[in-house]
């Protein structure tokens, strides 16, 4: 790829990076901007991102709960099922709530289950501790009255009589289906309920809500029992984990609570953002102090390193809390020793006499080994602190993970603009002004 | 003209004392704090809750400690954390313990507001620190054998450890003393700044091993090498973290409090991880392939 080509391939991403980076709406002049969402899909392939940066609970506020799951009850085969199946009802119950961009995330830690429950925007824990934290309740219904005003009525079937549920495949039309297994003693309720509700529908209520609505085909004895239909291989999978919700219960305790009003971090985060830019400013002149027109590219560099990280944030999406900021910056730092690194060899080369486009390349040469090692060992760091195998002896969630994913980005993506946007950009300003003489 | 020509070369190495002088007083001064002062354990890791009040008017902190107590709910503290904001820090604290706090706050001065509210059970702070200090022990581990493998020798890999362990070992200190004068707390953004501190000291001490590494293909001398790449990677250590500084510098002065001690110990951290490299790792380095060579 010769330079120019180069160039031209650093504007087209950085175009498209700022398309992302700018926020939603913005003013130009008296003109303002709006912009649509990223929505595309066709066919099976459905890309949906919103262009606002998302924000942590540590900067837009809202509320942290951090739950005990008691799975002393349950066998060890029972147990990740459970598990599963309560995250699935509690994200039910948290959408019934309302509350947009939940974040619903199961952690295990020297054999202790839990569950964390995050709700951006909820100030008001007490009500939101006490939908969250209940046992899951699963009930089958029966339906009562007249045609004209049907009325459904608990039976006493309900989820301690259910085993388990699990995805099938039907031995005739080969579909999925759930299947269902009873208890001993909800076999005889089941026997009862069906024998009563021939041709009827019986609907399976989880936490108030109708999850499946099966007509009885026949009385079913034996204890077990399948509902088919025209399920996709999701649906089916997603009724049985919600059956499932009901049929082991594993009560929740909640051992952390944490609630950030809207406007405490407010006005720090403002204040924090100025003095962040005042910083870069600050920065930026010093590089053009120490080094001129290189010190320009250098700050041209940091400017993009901002647009693509903005960029991918978003596209990502990467939640940004305090310590991802810190992440963020500690990369910022190391992209602008990236560039130093390269204008000291450059410097140097300079003094030995060589020509100044040949000094470039080879300061480029030397200076790419310091960069690399040092920076692999940084992006080894974040690697262990991010966790990417969710490895329940390390964070799986938390401050610590939002500082490795910023750092991690961070990392590579100055590896890009330190190097390759850099190098493109310098070749373009650094020209000899005699003929070239002994470029490589 | 050959190379270096213009600039001269200092013998660092010569005051290796000096450095493991300022070093071991560093340290010395961390230890010290550490066992008079201990830190101040933040609600994370502490468990209890922790109340965040706002009020325009001033609050009678003296009074409220001792009422909150007589419902014997456990005080930690009571601070005015900002212009009108207070933090009260206590034990476990049920939900309608908490209804009855607000309500004897509020009796004081009927403007206060609650502003935010945190429970933390004791089971988590243990945990927290268990799963930290596995990550920083996995991360050390693995890069001591990077650099080891990328520098040919286990050497160079425990002096860049050790270095950055001298760094966050000295940050943890400094908590403590900053814990004992002015109240700052270890909390997670703590922790944070200590991992950023573990990736920046490596980090930087890499590239004057590259330098050290780049020398040795024309020199033996250990000492010559050292003091040579010392001298070459100075500038642009000072340069670098110069830039730091002044990025860290802008967010203590003007950021905002909630963040002021994160910087804080950031700024200590990059100063101290900017020193260490040729200050402690190189001169480890250069001591110990010089007892290894006799």
């Amino acid at each position: 790829m010769s330079n120019f080509n180069r160039f031209l391939l650093i504007i087209f991403i950085s175009v498209l990076a700022l398309f992302f980076a700018l926020p939603k709406s913005f003013k130009i002049g008296d003109q303002e901007i709006n912009r649509n969402d990223i929505n595309i899909s066709f066919g099976n392939f459905a890309f949906f991102r919103s262009l606002d940066l998302k924000l942590g609970l540590d900067l837009q506020g809202g509320t942290h709960l951090l739950f005990d799951v008691d799975t002393s009850g349950l066998s060890e085969a029972e147990r990740e099922s459970a598990l599963a199946s309560l995250k699935e009802v509690v994200s039910r119950r948290v959408n019934l709530y309302g509350v947009s961009e939940p974040n619903i995330q199961l952690a295990s830690f020297e054999g202790k289950n839990r569950i964390i429950v995050e709700l951006p925007g909820v100030d008001n824990p007490d009500e939101a501790i006490a939908l969250v934290g209940r046992t899951a309740q699963l009930t089958f219904f029966e339906l009562g009255g007249d045609e004209a005003s049907p009325s459904a009525i608990p039976t006493d079937l309900t989820g301690s009589d259910v085993k388990s549920a699990q995805v099938v495949f039907d031995n005739v039309s080969a579909k999925p289906a759930v299947s269902i297994e009873f208890t001993t003693e909800g076999a005889v309720k089941f026997e009862e309920v069906t024998e009563r509700n021939i041709g009827k529908a019986v609907p399976i209520v989880l936490d108030d809500q109708i999850i499946s609505a099966p007509v009885v085909q026949d009385k079913i004895s034996g204890g077990s029992a399948q509902i088919s239909g025209d399920f996709t291989i999701d649906e089916a999978d997603n009724l049985a984990i919600q059956i499932n919700g009901g049929a082991l219960p594993a009560p929740m305790s909640l051992v952390e609570q944490s609630t950030i009003g809207p406007s405490l971090g407010k006005e720090s985060i403002d204040k924090s953002v100025q003095a962040g830019v005042f910083g870069i400013v600050i920065v930026a002149v010093f590089m053009i102090l120490m080094y001129g027109k290189l010190g320009v590219v250098a700050d041209v560099g940091l400017l993009l390193f901002t647009i693509y990280t903005l960029a991918l944030y978003k596209l990502i999406p990467v939640v940004l809390t305090l310590p991802g900021i810190a992440g963020f910056l500690l990369s910022v730092g190391m992209a602008v020793d990236s560039n130093i690194l390269i204008f000291e060899r450059f410097r140097e080369e300079i003094r030995d006499g060589v020509s100044r486009e040949f000094a470039l390349e080879r300061g480029f040469g030397r200076a790419w080994d310091s960069i690399r090692d040092a920076n692999i060992a940084t992006l080894v760091t974040a690697f262990v602190l991010a966790n990417p195998f969710n490895w329940s002896f390390l964070h799986t969630s938390g401050p610590v993970r939002g500082f490795a994913v910023t750092l991690a980005l961070g990392i590579m993506i100055s590896l890009f603009t330190g190097v390759f946007v850099s190098r493109t950009l310098l070749r373009l300003t650094v020209k000899d002004k005699k003929l070239k003489n002994e470029q490589k | 003209m050959s190379k270096n020509n213009d600039i001269t070369i200092i013998n660092w190495i010569k005051f290796k004392w000096l450095y493991f002088a300022i070093s071991a007083m560093l340290i010395v001064i961390s230890i010290v704090s550490l066992a008079v002062n201990g830190v101040i354990i933040g609600l994370e890791f502490r468990g209890g809750s922790e109340l965040t009040i706002l009020s325009q008017q001033d609050l009678p902190v003296d009074n409220l400690r001792e009422s909150i107590a007589n419902e014997e709910i456990e005080v930690v503290s009571i601070q005015r954390s900002g212009e009108e904001q207070y933090m009260f820090r206590l034990g476990q604290v049920e939900e309608n313990q908490k209804a009855k706090i607000i309500e004897l706050i509020t009796s004081e001065n009927s403007d206060a507001v609650e502003q935010s509210f945190q429970i933390v059970g004791p089971s988590i702070g243990p945990e927290l620190i268990k799963k930290t200090f596995f990550a920083v022990a996995i991360a050390a581990i693995t890069i001591l054998g990077w650099v080891a493998y990328q520098f040919k020798s286990i050497k160079f890999g425990v002096s860049a450890i050790l270095a950055m362990l001298h760094d966050s070992f000295i940050l943890i200190g400094s908590i403590s003393v900053f814990g004992a004068l002015y109240g700052a707390e270890v909390d997670f953004l703590f922790i944070t700044a200590v991992l950023t501190t573990l990736s920046f000291s490596v980090h930087d001490t890499i590239v004057v091993f590259d330098r050290i590494r780049e020398i040795q293909k024309g020199e033996s001398d250990i000492t010559k090498i050292a003091n040579q790449a010392v001298t070459e990677t100075m500038r642009r250590s000072i340069i670098n973290s110069l830039t730091i500084i002044f990025m860290l510098a802008a967010l203590v002065i003007l950021g905002g409090v909630t963040i002021r001690w994160f910087a804080v110990s950031l700024l200590v951290g990059a100063v101290l991880g900017t020193y260490s490299s040729p200050f402690v790792a190189v001169p480890l380095l250069a001591t110990w392939e010089k007892m290894t060579k006799k």
